[in-house]
């Protein structure tokens, strides 16, 4: 049969383009993914016995998981981070930011842009060793403005400074989505509301919100899933101490490669998939709906 | 009226100076650290020197693995870019049976399966393919990770060009590879130049796989590198830390800055940086 | 040169859409044929099956004397200008208009010289270093035009060529296209939904509607006799008056009045009435139909009259300038003759006289 799409390609060269990369993700993505399952459902260890010939044990992981404070710990601490620096944190500084961004002059405009996209797109590596600095006990720059000479933040505050380092680090993505997202408010609507005297938070209420909603949810489930997702936490405090910053992430590689426990780890990540997969389910519906 | 301007405008002023300094502060350090010849933890103005430089280049393995980053990132680039571009393609042009459901799981894939969620079934695999300590495998498991995005991204750049130009060709009887060379890869270059820096930028910056996939120092990327430096029992080497990490950062910031200048900041709703 | 023949030919969408149903069109060598309708009634799939772009699903596309049926696009030996042009970005005009001699590996200088002699002749001979992205809607038009006359292909093929020009630039562009298509006297085919457009060009024009053709005639024909009220209705700048009348044994009753009935039907046959406002003419106390003046259009040269009847029916004619009657005044407007047309109430299809 003759190709009867626009290039002329037909099917078969079509499939011969999109296979290598289904490939690669089959590989890399989708048999992993499924691979935790079966692993979840074993005791397969790093070192000993059970790493040559791990047994099944069923749910065993999750009924462990259930009664280990560890687990539950990391499993608050992960609520709060996300809660904290993304759900209010990066979502309101964002929306501030974009919305006091647009009346700024051009310079101070750009300025605030670059550094707060800078922060974004620095490596992760990097900004974490700038934020170790700046909160460090002896020479830290944080002690030397507040005059609080001593005080380790990270050791003291380990998840209050998680927080705010992935406000500075995460802001710049709910800032660009918001100032798209304003952008499609009219602005013969915002005049209306001026030129009958409403004031500044009905104005938001009544005029921006209604056209900004599906950003905000989009954002918000975005940025839920990527601060839950991230390992960073671990490059600033690797957990400690004592499991004080120990994040779902953190919590899965000490117990893989930490405490050699796979079969555990495993299963934990499961439900770290499961959570990413409701989240984006939710998204995915949104987007259609939008669309 | 007046009274409440002018403390209006000290609000806002105010407000940007605090957001400034909040988001400048952290950052000074890097300007300042890597030329200062005593350099600290702390913000100060530094004793101009450039002996640091110098320092890390003789350090053993600083420039190693900036080299590595390079052949890590540069690999999982080019199979990122060649793979989804020609997938982009296909997928947009052609009803393959079953398109509509694949690319729906690609997007759910592309969110769902994040280096974290996954990192304890990829270091097992690669651990029993023997592939610890392989850069190329550390590439494909980066390349595999960025590529359900990617193709996304450039099949939004493919949709968007009109399809009378192939038709065009096709009509004076170019064959399809012809109209590849001729008309498609010129006309998509804007998106596959973002995938190349977006991808590269990506690989760059990823510190989990590389961390778990390459224990040996001498194939680890910077990114690494990096965090081997200053968790060395406690003892950074801050005459290297500092510069190390500016010439780490530098590629990235000037890719970012040629897109923008180049193609304008295109804002792909959903994919990181 | 050749002409193009289909039978019985269909393109039917994966959705069930029937497209083009059923077309059997013979377009003669040399021709300058319009496919003219309304958007959605399968003209531009016509054109693009001709092509090649579009699969026939039943039917066969024949030009010249070969079957192009199962026949690539490449090798049918048709040119085609897009709507949108199409022209490739990245190209300087005179590579666009010598890619498809590129594409069949001419040398370099020969490409070269076409694209010059193909630009001369379009007076395009000062842009050829230009992008597309630097010409105005007219050039890029005529960019498009080069490159499709600059190999020798049988058959010309224009999708709707003009609508992306606004209206000054339309008229001075058809002139030049109806004069270019002369001198070249290649087979052309051509879609567009502007009838004034298919009228001024074609030498016949095919009316579509439903993947049908309604009718195929002369602009002429086309115009003065459609062959259905949907015909009737699409042609003409004015649209035509179409009236409830009635066959009686003193002649057709429309609108209160009784005109000389054009026909020998039987008494009390329903119909529609059709006279083009073009073809009305005030005639103080002559045979025609009788109304008061509701408003007065002016389209420049001459005005657009309604009258209303007394049976509440609404009839347009056109009158000279600065001979409009007053509005609220009371008229006769008495049809040219042989300018009657009627049409079956049911079906809407010409009734033959």
């Amino acid at each position: 049969m003759r190709a009867t799409d626009s290039a002329g390609l037909g099917r078969g060269r079509a499939l011969a383009f999109v296979a290598p990369a289904l490939v690669l993700i089959g590989i890399f993505l989708v048999f992993p993914a499924l691979w935790s399952i079966y692993i979840g459902l074993t005791d397969y260890a790093l070192t000993g016995p059970s790493s040559v010939n791990p047994r099944l044990v069923g749910t065993g992981n999750i009924t462990g998981a259930l009664s280990d404070p560890l687990f539950g710990n990391s499993l608050w601490l992960t609520l709060l981070f996300v809660f904290g620096s993304a759900l209010i944190g990066q979502n309101v500084l964002g929306f501030t930011l974009a919305w006091s961004l647009r009346g700024a002059r051009r310079g101070l405009r750009r300025l605030v842009e670059g550094l707060v996209l800078l922060a974004w797109i620095l490596p992760s590596t990097v900004v974490a060793y700038l934020w170790v600095a700046v909160l460090d006990r002896d020479g830290g720059t944080l002690n030397a403005l507040l005059n609080t000479p001593g005080t380790a933040w990270l050791v003291q505050y380990p998840m209050a400074s998680l927080i705010v380092f992935n406000l500075w680090r995460g802001t710049a993505f709910s800032m660009l989505l918001y100032s798209s997202a304003l952008n499609v408010v009219p602005p013969s609507q915002l005049e209306t509301a001026r030129m009958v005297g409403a004031g500044r938070f009905s104005t938001l209420k009544d005029v921006v919100f209604p056209h900004i909603r599906g950003h905000v949810l989009t954002n918000t489930l975005l940025i839920s899933l990527w601060t839950a997702n991230d390992f960073t936490p671990f490059l600033l405090t690797s957990g400690g101490p004592d499991h004080r910053s120990e994040t779902l992430p953190v919590f899965i590689y000490q117990q893989a490669l930490g405490s050699g426990a796979l079969g555990y780890a495993s299963a934990i990540s499961l439900l770290l998939l499961l959570v990413n997969l409701v989240i984006a389910l939710v998204y995915l519906r949104l987007l259609r709906r939008r669309g | 009226m007046t009274t409440t301007l002018v403390l209006r405008r000290i609000g806002y002023s105010a407000f940007f100076a605090v957001i400034l300094a909040f988001f400048a502060i952290p950052m000074l350090w890097l300007a300042s650290a890597p030329f200062d010849s005593r350099p600290g933890l702390g913000l100060r103005w530094p004793d101009w020197t450039l002996d640091n430089v110098a320092a890390t280049f003789d350090h053993p393995y600083a420039l190693t693995s900036l080299v590595n980053s390079l052949v890590l990132c540069g690999l999982a680039m080019v199979v990122t870019t060649v793979l989804a571009a020609c997938a982009a393609y296909a997928l947009s042009r052609v009803r393959i049976p079953g398109r509509d459901v694949l690319l729906y799981v690609l997007l759910l894939l592309s969110s769902v399966v994040t280096g974290t969620a996954a990192m304890v079934p990829i270091f097992v695999m690669m651990y029993q393919l023997g592939l610890i300590n392989s850069q190329y495998g550390t590439a494909l498991v980066i390349a595999g990770g960025m590529l359900p995005a990617a193709i996304f991204i450039l099949k939004d750049f493919v949709d968007a060009v009109p399809r009378s130009y192939e038709e065009s060709a096709r009509v004076f009887g170019a064959s399809p590879r012809q109209i590849l060379l001729h008309v498609v890869l010129p006309i998509a270059r804007p998106g596959i130049a973002t995938i190349v820096v977006w991808s590269f930028v990506q690989a760059w910056g990823n510190f989990l796989l590389p961390f778990l996939l390459l224990r040996d120092i001498t194939s680890q990327p910077a990114a690494v590198l990096m965090r081997t430096l200053y968790d060395e029992g406690g003892s950074a080497n801050l005459t290297v830390i500092p510069v190390f990490s500016l010439l780490y950062s530098i590629p990235v910031v000037v890719l970012y800055l040629f897109v923008s200048r180049r193609y304008g900041f295109r804002f792909h709703g959903g994919i990181k940086s | 040169m050749a002409q193009i023949k289909t039978a019985g030919l269909s393109t039917v969408y994966p959705n069930g859409v029937r497209a083009v149903d059923a077309l059997d069109l013979e377009i003669a060598d040399g021709e300058f044929f319009a496919l003219l309708g309304p958007s959605g009634c399968g003209k531009t799939t016509l054109l693009r099956t001709i092509a090649g772009l579009e699969q026939a699903s039943e039917g066969t596309v024949t030009i010249g004397d070969k079957d192009m049926t199962a026949t690539d696009p490449g090798r049918r030996k048709v040119a085609m200008v897009f709507q949108d042009y199409a022209l490739f970005p990245h190209m300087t005009v005179a590579e666009n208009i010598a890619y498809p001699l590129k594409v069949r590996r001419h040398p370099k200088p020969r490409q070269r010289e076409v694209a010059e002699r193909t630009a001369a002749s379009l007076s395009l001979g000062g842009l050829l270093e230009r992008r597309p992205g630097q010409l105005s809607g007219g050039q890029q038009q005529r960019v498009a035009l080069a490159r499709a006359v600059a190999v020798d292909a049988d058959v010309l093929l224009l999708d709707e060529p003009l609508s992306n020009l606004d209206a000054r630039l339309r008229l001075e562009a058809r002139t030049f296209l109806k004069r270019l298509q002369k001198e070249l006297g290649i087979t052309t085919v051509f879609v567009t939904h502007d009838q004034a457009e298919a009228l001024a060009l074609a030498d016949r024009i095919a009316v579509m509607e439903s993947g049908r053709i309604r009718q195929l005639g002369t602009p002429r024909e086309v115009f003065g006799r459609p062959a259905d009220t949907f015909v009737a209705n699409f042609i003409g700048s004015t649209p035509m008056n179409l009236l409830d009348g009635t066959v009686t044994d003193r002649g057709l009753a429309v609108a209160g009045a009784i005109l000389p009935s054009p026909t020998d039907l039987p008494d009390n046959t329903m119909v529609t009435v059709g006279v083009r406002p073009e073809y009305l003419a005030l005639e103080p106390g002559g045979q025609g139909i009788t109304g008061t003046v509701s408003t007065v259009e002016n389209l420049g040269v001459s005005s657009l009259v309604t009258l209303e009847c007394p049976d509440g029916s609404l009839l347009g004619l056109t009158v000279r300038e600065q001979h409009e009657p007053a509005i609220g005044s009371e008229v006769t407007a008495a049809p040219d003759p042989g300018r009657v047309l009627l049409y079956d109430k049911e079906s809407g299809a010409l009734l033959s006289s």
